[in-house]
């Protein structure tokens, strides 16, 4: 009986094996956030055919999204990704620091910070505007129903809560008591908080909950275009945040995989004019000058400060603000 | 040797070894690394984790809304069975079945139906919204859910009970005299009791531990609408591991409370009907 | 006089029946009824060509084999301990016994999100095992093996639960007068044992594969979401789901509904021959009586 369960467990464990396997084929697998979907699955075509043309060998990549800090945790917990490509520099940088799979510098491996887009976070509304939603203070007032994720679990949710504290710290000259009281205000009117950016879009297209949401600027573009044209308003506000979802690979896993050197190549792609073409198509802001100057008119023009400047990096920031006891726990806590 | 009477009966080397084994090798030893977690922990830093603010409205929430399905599903579940036992009417093998929908149907299902139907835009939503009744994303829509999943536990442990009681004593209650009310109130619901409240208890107890079907529906607001199951997978999300670790365990002592209540109520079931 | 008086109230009664069996249906009506017309109706509304291509891509294609073969390992494994547990309980008695009973039961009661928790415990990288399981490149978790363990888990009782009483009530006197007769343990149980249970059995198999097919918190936990890898049918649900694709989400949650409906309509088939199945085996030990004398 043992034996005969030990076999059992052993087959489904080579059988699983097997699946991976795939007759000379490279696999890879990425581990994303949740507004990616898209942008991925047209980029991986074009890096299999890219890559098929280079060096006659067969890529598939397969795709694993959530939240963004769900997703880190799942690297952490042996989710064998060969390439992470997250919301927020944070999240990779708890992987580095709570499973050494890839090394603490990593930042530095490729260029721009890792980053090879950027975008920023601007309001969704509804149809004409009902409320007059036209900033950030507009957001905190009474009345007024607000959609976004939860900081606790979604990257998106941890640039919007950061994007309103460097709006409200600017307004109030830095006033501490002043910017929580705004922040506070403006987190008593969402009714509803999502574990990732996409179920916060769902909540507020689809389910008709709430009279703004922020959102990632691309995942905002693409709820227009695929659920509510005409139906749906992007509002840019005055100021917000320079948003850097950054890519690395996952050293020890890849090494282990073999696929460390079509990991790197599958990265660099993202750098290049035909990867940069189909971020911009995805609406994510491009790092490369001659593709962002085709795409300027798509984006609006907003004032962007940058994590470093407004809160001295991210690991601070996640410290003071995210952190179990940090100001977001203090924010939710008193209300009942 | 363990057995306590002998028997020519063999196999029990054979069959307890066995069970023992895998039960240990799927549910002990697995339950026993959240232990060993945990013991990382101490005492004070982990009573400060079950009883943080945010846990303790998760739990309100939790004991809540399965407290609240729970009632209406034995008000409901115990109409339900009733109706199916006492009264003939076309199509009743059909509902009879229906029944047992959300054992079978999986809970990801129920889910995604029940947050699109009860959502504002939805086709029971859209009717409520005017009555200022808000369901998908609110605690009600918890219990909704948890109605759902609830409502097979209660139907069938009251269903075999209603069947097993005799017509006699009833006819005798009334050829006594007794109205129809008082023959129910005296001599039918008394034998009921103990099936209802296991099927309460059952109901509930899987109402606290539910995921799946919640998980669409609530909203999953902090303080307000995140059940205590929920908060785990937070906890979890966030590398938070003695924090999740800590929460399971709190919640495995009430799964297994309610266990041993659910069997305590079984027997007691047992004994009346068999004496009545 | 009394006629009238019975005719009255035999009215009354009809009318107070009538307006039971209505609040009763109304309620399975909102409960169950619209609940389940929906998922169809969300499914189909785009039209019957959108339905079928949501079936046959490539990831909604591998979620449903994924989830037959966790099913096809999980539920084969739960049989054969649901055997062993209740020939344990329902023959024999020793100490210790209700205890067993309850640590049987346990999986029962503890939320799915903790089923997959334990095993993140034990085989993620973090874990007890994670790093040595790291070296030898073997993947438990995130991988298939964790799909498997966590469905185990969760549907561990099943099959044990509906043996145990069936065991207890037919009791073991025909297997005694076997054994006595001189069949091995084997042929008894095959011959004498197997016949009385298999319908008890068979339930319990539909009812643990059921849910083996259906459970979403517990794999959610162990599953690490690889599209066309390890995600199942109902983890499939939720990611066409966030994926604004709701008539391929529904379209795969009406499969999952017509799954749940056949083992609605298996069920009560097996019930219905439950009920007639006893005696049958009384005949068999007769005969085989007969047979070695």
């Amino acid at each position: 009986m043992k034996n005969k369960l030990i076999l059992m467990i052993l087959s489904a464990v080579v059988m699983a094996g097997a699946f991976n396997a795939g007759a000379q084929e490279i696999a890879l697998l990425n581990v994303s956030y949740d507004p990616t979907r898209e942008l991925y699955e047209e980029y991986n075509a074009a890096f299999a055919q890219y890559w098929k043309g280079k060096t006659g060998a067969t890529v598939t990549v397969s795709q694993s999204h959530g939240g963004s800090g769900k997703q880190a945790r799942s690297v952490i917990d042996g989710l064998a990704a060969d390439v992470v490509t997250l919301a927020l520099a944070y999240d990779i940088d708890a992987i580095a620091q709570k499973s050494s799979l890839l090394p603490v510098d990593w930042q530095k491996q490729l260029p721009q910070n890792s980053t090879p887009y950027t975008s920023t976070i601007v309001f969704l509304v509804r149809k004409g505007n009902p409320k007059q939603i036209k900033d950030w203070d507009d957001l905190a007032k009474p009345g007024v129903s607000v959609i976004t994720p939860n900081p606790k679990t979604s990257g998106g949710a941890r640039w919007n809560y950061l994007a309103a504290w460097a709006f409200a710290s600017e307004k109030f000259g830095g006033d501490e008591t002043k910017v929580r009281g705004f922040v506070t205000d403006l987190y008593k009117n969402v009714p509803v908080l999502d574990s990732g950016a996409r179920g916060s879009t769902t909540t507020f297209v689809q389910r008709g909950i709430g009279d703004v949401l922020i959102s990632w600027e691309n995942e905002a573009f693409l709820a227009i275009q695929e659920l509510g044209k005409g139906d749906l308003e992007i509002v840019a506000p005055s100021q917000s945040i320079l948003a850097e979802p950054p890519v690395a690979v996952v050293e020890r896993v890849a090494k282990k995989h073999g696929t460390s050197e079509v990991a790197r190549a599958y990265l660099e792609y993202l750098y290049s004019e035909p990867g940069q073409e189909i971020v911009a198509k995805h609406f994510y802001r491009p790092r490369l000058e001659s593709v962002a100057a085709k795409y300027a008119d798509r984006f609006p023009k907003i004032r962007l400060v940058t994590v470093d400047s407004a809160f001295g990096g991210w690991a601070k920031a996640q410290k003071t603000h995210f952190d179990d006891g940090g100001t977001f726990d203090a924010i939710y806590q008193p209300s009942k | 040797m363990l057995l306590k009477r002998n028997t020519v009966l063999p196999g029990f080397r054979l069959a307890g070894g066995f069970t023992v084994f895998y039960l240990s090798l799927i549910v002990l030893i697995p339950l026993g690394a959240m232990f060993v977690r945990a013991s990382s922990l101490t005492w004070g830093s982990f009573w400060e984790i079950v009883t943080a603010p945010r846990v303790l409205a998760s739990y309100k929430l939790s004991l809540g809304t399965a407290f609240a399905a729970a009632s209406i599903n034995a008000v409901f579940g115990f109409l339900v069975a009733w109706v199916l036992v006492r009264y003939p009417f076309p199509g009743k093998k059909l509902v009879d079945a229906l029944v047992d929908l959300p054992f079978a149907l999986p809970t990801a299902v129920a889910g995604i139906s029940l947050t699109t139907l009860y959502a504002p835009k939805g086709w029971i939503g859209q009717f409520l919204e005017p009555l200022g009744l808000k369901v998908a994303f609110t605690p009600l829509g918890i219990v909704v859910a948890l109605v759902f999943i609830g409502l097979p536990f209660v139907v069938r442990t009251v269903q075999p009970v209603l069947e097993e009681i005799e017509k006699e004593s009833e006819e005798a209650a009334e050829s006594l005299g007794a109205t129809r009310w008082q023959t129910f109130r005296l001599v039918i619901f008394p034998c009921l009791v103990p099936s209802l409240l296991a099927g309460f208890a059952m109901a509930f107890a899987r109402g606290l531990g539910e995921y799946g079907s919640v998980v669409f529906i609530s909203g999953n607001m902090p303080m307000k609408t995140e059940i205590t199951p929920l908060l785990i997978m937070t906890k979890l999300e966030q590398f938070d591991y003695p924090g999740a670790t800590a929460l399971g365990i709190s919640m495995l002592a009430a799964s297994f409370l309610m266990l041993l209540v659910i069997n305590l109520l079984q027997w007691w079931s047992g004994k009346r009907l068999g004496r009545g | 006089m009394s006629v009238v008086i019975g005719k009255r109230e035999s009215i009354r009664t009809r009318a107070v029946q009538c307006a039971f069996i209505a609040a009763a249906l109304l309620f399975l009506f909102f409960f169950l009824g619209i609940p389940l017309v929906s998922v169809f109706y969300e499914a189909l509304h785009e039209g019957l060509r959108a339905y079928g291509s949501a079936l046959v891509t490539a990831d909604a294609r591998s979620a449903i084999f994924l989830t037959l073969l966790v099913a096809g390992i999980a539920v084969p494994l739960n049989l054969v301990f649901g055997i062993a547990a209740a020939w344990l309980i329902a023959r024999f008695d020793f100490h210790g016994k209700s205890l067993l009973l309850t640590l049987i039961d346990l999986p029962f009661s503890v939320s799915p999100v903790i089923s997959g928790l334990i095993y993140v415990l034990i085989f993620g990288m973090q874990g007890l095992l994670g790093p040595w399981l790291f070296d030898h490149d073997i993947q438990i978790i995130f991988a298939v093996p964790g799909l498997v363990l966590a469905t185990i888990f969760v549907t561990f009782p099943f099959v044990a639960r509906e043996l145990i009483p069936v065991m207890q009530q037919i009791g073991s006197e025909e297997e005694e007068a076997a054994l006595l007769l001189g069949a091995s343990g084997l042929q008894t149980f095959l011959r004498v044992t197997l016949p009385n249970i298999k319908w008890g059995l068979l339930y319990g198999v539909i009812l643990c594969n059921a849910r083996a097919m259906g459970e979403f918190g517990a794999v959610s936990v162990v599953s690490g979401h690889i599209r066309g890898k390890t995600n199942t049918m109902p983890l499939h649900v939720e990611i066409l789901y966030n994926e604004y694709n709701f008539a391929a989400a529904f379209a795969m949650a009406s499969v999952l509904t017509l799954l749940a409906l056949a083992t609605l309509v298996a069920k009560s088939l097996v019930e219905w021959k439950f009920a007639d199945a006893r005696g049958g085996s009384v005949r068999y030990v007769a005969t085989m009586e007969k047979k070695i004398s």
